[in-house]
């Protein structure tokens, strides 16, 4: 990490990358320097440059509609040569993808062709670079399977991406992108959409490859907990331009740049609230508002000529908790574990297999069709995507005013006066009433959300991943309206999240979910300085550290998905809870 | 802001292209044609005048574009017959429209049997071939400017019903449908308020494509004599009387030929550029 002048690999000078008749550069005047065997991070928020940057460097802007306007990129070979791959054409640029420079993207989903083998699409990828027998080609994807500590790799290569889980196609992303030992890998937020322990699985992956073989990664990302783990040195983007450079710990100890600063500072880390006591007390005596018992959803899964029922997804088992008037409940999980599941339970839009929904103490399932709709009113939601839960169509005063008209509160006028009233607490100015959600970032259409989710004063909001769609020092934001409606409003609050830090921030109390099932919950301070069940530990530990100084060794093994779908007819036992300490509760399977 | 102001003036160049321009142009002197047909055609389109049956096209003449077989003026029955084209093809859209938007709305949103009931309806309704449905529709009902509009229509619903159904079930799982669900809305203000204003766009294309080929398919018809009654010029019906004197009179199938094809042309253009208008994935350029 600290050799004395190491050799550099890429240097990049002066680029300049235009979109189509946009005058304004995306990225300007922008210098980047890799050394060998070096962990470069390049951080920035949405829209910062920092993917066209890695993408110029594979020259892969081109195919997006961008221009290389200006600039220079060195490639150094081993003896002393280099390259301005600027100035290469794209026959000449193909021979350098893959095997000189490789790059691995954010969605392992779509990245892998779906109807294609593992092993073809490995084999393929060797190939097209070097001329060798199948059989080579084959040893060599084996080897590299092996190397990203996959799991009986000889079977992997004959199955199908639908097969593996998403941190097994990242896996195999990555045993793709080293396959031919590139010196250079790019990676394009390559964890950004993996659960929380699958990401700690690969940054510990690519850090101990990048040791055994002595490549060099830029790394792209937004998560300054993902740059504490992995980087060697920094580079800060925003707007096209390099704000701030350095060594990760110079970084994080002094950043000498404001925005690096506010970056650092809007980071959630976990452990940074442990001393922040609630700023009220949830009121808990009185009779909880939202109330579930037992609650269970399975999906049947169809299967053959007649649509048969062959399984069951158990989405949601045996969960029970209760919701109090000004409280935050968290649940958190990782996807799949059953917590949006319940959410839409809870919302009705999907029909319980069994188990009570209570609201103010009266089951729902008992309610006539106009009670119903009363009931809808009490139950609220924001949603986790501010771009899909907006209806482009509509002007900002209908979406505020959709509930209200739907529920037939007021007439126009007084609608419109609520509406108003709406926009200026959710601290949107009152301009905004007649313009389109396209015409605002994702924050401000967050905002909106909120504002539709208070129309009809509600007593419990459900916010589901509301701010995980987010750039950082928004999410912050976001939060603290949310806690300050929660004050305003009286309102109790159910809080889906898979990021324990958000969960930390915000709420009271804690439900942890794996399976379908709730595994431990209690209050915040409970759950996350004393976690008892298995799972809740490894989720905490799988959190990415807050200062490079905290580095610690992590498991690279992948784990076996765990699925939920069982057989026709199979019970689901569930553990008795046990309260291990006040209020804190624990699956006894721990 | 810059990028604002240059994203207009990206879209604004787009309908300036010459193509669409020229599209445009055709489109627009149709519609003046139709509306203006007494003032500006030189001729009454009915009025034969057998001592001057069949005159070639002649420049500064009395008759521009000749005349036909029983001596009426070629160009003001092509005034004429703009009428009934433009009438029809719009009338068609609209009809073919209402029906194959209400049924593929209704199709996609609900799914299951109501979606398969439907479907099975449209794939009896496209196994007949097109012209031939048309044919039965008016040999059974009779002539008429209605009738025609109802058998040029019985076909041209379904892709619009197909289209409609396509985007009804991708839009039905978007979270602001679910959000307007979670609210409590009913499906019909789902569909009025959050489905269909965002299917406008795509239905406005195949409403362009579907008025040429209505265009096409009723001079087909009057081709074969099933259009509109004979007293009324259309294109379709002057070709087909061009049909016995096409060696003598090349003028008398040229110039209603080409009325049809530039229109259809102009229509095609023009539905081309909304076409990569809505196309999402040329929004961002």
């Amino acid at each position: 990490m600290t050799e004395t002048a190491p050799s550099p690999l890429i240097s990049l000078r002066d680029l300049q990358v235009t979109f189509g008749l946009i005058p304004e550069p995306v990225v300007k005047s922008f210098d980047l320097d890799i050394a060998r065997g070096e962990v470069v991070a390049l951080v920035g928020e949405s829209g910062s440059g920092k993917s066209v940057t890695a993408k110029s460097i594979m020259r892969l802007v081109e195919f997006s509609g961008a221009r290389i306007a200006s600039g220079e990129a060195w490639l150094y070979d081993n003896h002393g040569g280099r390259t301005d791959l600027f100035r290469l054409n794209q026959n000449e640029m193909r021979s350098i993808r893959g095997s000189r420079i490789s790059m691995i993207f954010q969605d392992p989903m779509t990245s892998l062709n779906p109807v294609l083998t593992i092993g073809f699409q490995l084999r393929e990828a060797v190939l097209r670079h070097a001329t060798m027998s199948k059989a080579d080609a084959d040893r060599i994807c084996l080897e590299a399977l092996r190397q990203v500590r996959i799991s009986e790799p000889e079977q992997r290569l004959k199955q199908y991406p639908h097969e593996l889980s998403g941190g097994m196609r990242q896996r195999v992303m990555i045993a793709m992108a080293l396959a031919l030992k590139p010196d250079l890998l790019i990676a394009d937020e390559p964890t950004t959409a993996l659960d929380v322990t699958v990401q700690a699985e690969i940054l510990a992956l690519l850090k101990t490859i990048q040791r055994e073989t002595g490549m060099s990664v830029l790394f792209i990302t937004h998560d300054m907990g993902v740059v504490a783990e992995i980087a060697d040195r920094v580079v800060v983007m925003l707007r096209g331009d390099r704000v701030e450079t350095g060594d990760v710990r110079t970084i994080f100890e002094a950043p000498t740049h404001d925005y690096t600063r506010a970056l650092l500072a809007a980071a959630p880390k976990l452990g940074a609230g442990a001393d922040a006591a609630p700023a009220f007390e949830p009121v808990t005596d009185d009779a909880p508002v939202l109330e579930v018992d037992s609650l269970v959803v399975r999906y049947p899964v169809r299967k053959g000529l007649l649509q048969r029922v062959a399984a069951n997804v158990h989405a949601v088992e045996d969960v029970s908790f209760k919701v109090h008037r000004r409280e935050t409940l968290a649940i958190v999980g990782e996807s799949g574990c059953g917590k949006s599941t319940t959410a839409k339970a809870l919302m009705n839009l999907i029909e319980p297999t069994s188990g009570a929904i209570r609201l103010h103490g009266r089951d729902i399932a008992s309610l006539t069709a106009a009670q119903m709709m009363a009931a809808r009113a009490d139950i609220q939601m924001i949603f986790q995507d501010p771009y899909a839960s907006l209806n482009p169509r509509m002007t900002v005063e209908q979406i505020i005013a959709e509930p209200l008209e739907i529920h037939q509160r007021g007439d126009a006028a007084s609608r419109r006066a609520q509406v108003t009233e709406l926009i200026e607490r959710v601290g949107l100015p009152i301009a905004a009433a007649k313009r389109y959600p396209h015409n605002f970032s994702g924050g401000q259409r967050q905002r909106i959300c909120i504002a539709r989710a208070l129309a009809l004063r509600p007593s419990v909001i459900i916010a589901d991943e509301p701010v995980s769609a987010l750039d950082v020092s928004i999410q912050a934001q976001i939060l603290a309206l949310i806690e300050e409606i929660q004050r305003d409003f009286d309102v109790g609050i159910l809080f889906i999240s898979h990021d324990m830090a958000v969960v930390e921030k915000v709420s009271d109390r804690i439900a942890v979910m794996h399976l379908g099932e709730i595994v431990e919950i209690g209050p915040r301070d409970a759950v996350l300085r004393d976690p008892r069940h298995a799972y809740t530990r490894q989720l905490l530990d799988a959190v990415p550290v807050a200062h490079p100084a905290l580095r610690k060794a992590r498991q690279m093994e992948a784990r076996a998905m765990m699925s939920p779908i069982r057989p026709l007819g199979a019970d689901h036992p569930t553990s008795p809870m046990r309260e291990v300490s006040h209020q804190h509760f624990v699956r006894a399977d721990a | 802001m810059s990028a604002a102001t240059l994203g207009f003036r990206h879209r604004f160049n787009y309908l300036l292209a010459p193509k669409v321009v020229f599209g445009i142009a055709v489109i627009a002197l149709l519609i003046a044609a139709a509306i203006f047909a007494p003032w500006i055609a030189p001729h009454d389109p009915a009025r034969q005048d057998l001592m001057r049956a069949m005159t070639a096209p002649q420049w500064g003449g009395p008759h521009l574009l000749g005349t036909d077989h029983v001596g009426r003026d070629l160009l003001s029955r092509i005034i004429y017959g703009s009428r009934i084209s433009l009438a029809i093809g719009v009338a068609v859209v609209l009809v073919s429209g209402a029906v194959g938007i209400f049924l593929g709305v209704i199709s996609g949103y609900f799914g299951g049997r109501t979606d398969s009931l439907i479907q099975k309806m449209l794939e009896v309704f496209w196994a007949f071939p097109p012209l031939l449905l048309a044919i039965a529709i008016v040999a059974f009902l009779g002539q008429g400017l209605g009738i025609i509009i109802i058998a040029l229509a019985s076909q041209r619903w379904i892709p619009y019903c197909r289209l409609a159904r396509a985007e009804a079930m991708a839009l039905r799982d978007r979270e602001f449908v679910v959000a307007a669900r979670s609210l409590g809305a009913s499906p019909a203000r789902i569909l009025t308020r959050h489905i269909l204003p965002n299917i406008v766009p795509s239905m406005v294309v195949v409403g362009t494509f579907a008025m040429a080929t209505a265009i096409i398919s009723e001079a087909s018809l009057s081709f074969l004599g099933l259009g509109v009654p004979p007293t009324i010029p259309t294109w379709g019906s002057m070709l087909a009387d061009s049909r016995a004197y096409i060696s003598t009179s090349w003028w008398m199938a040229l110039f209603p030929g080409l009325a049809i094809f530039i229109t259809v042309l102009a229509i095609n253009l023009v539905g081309d550029a909304l076409r990569s208008h809505f196309d999402p994935k040329l929004k961002n350029i």
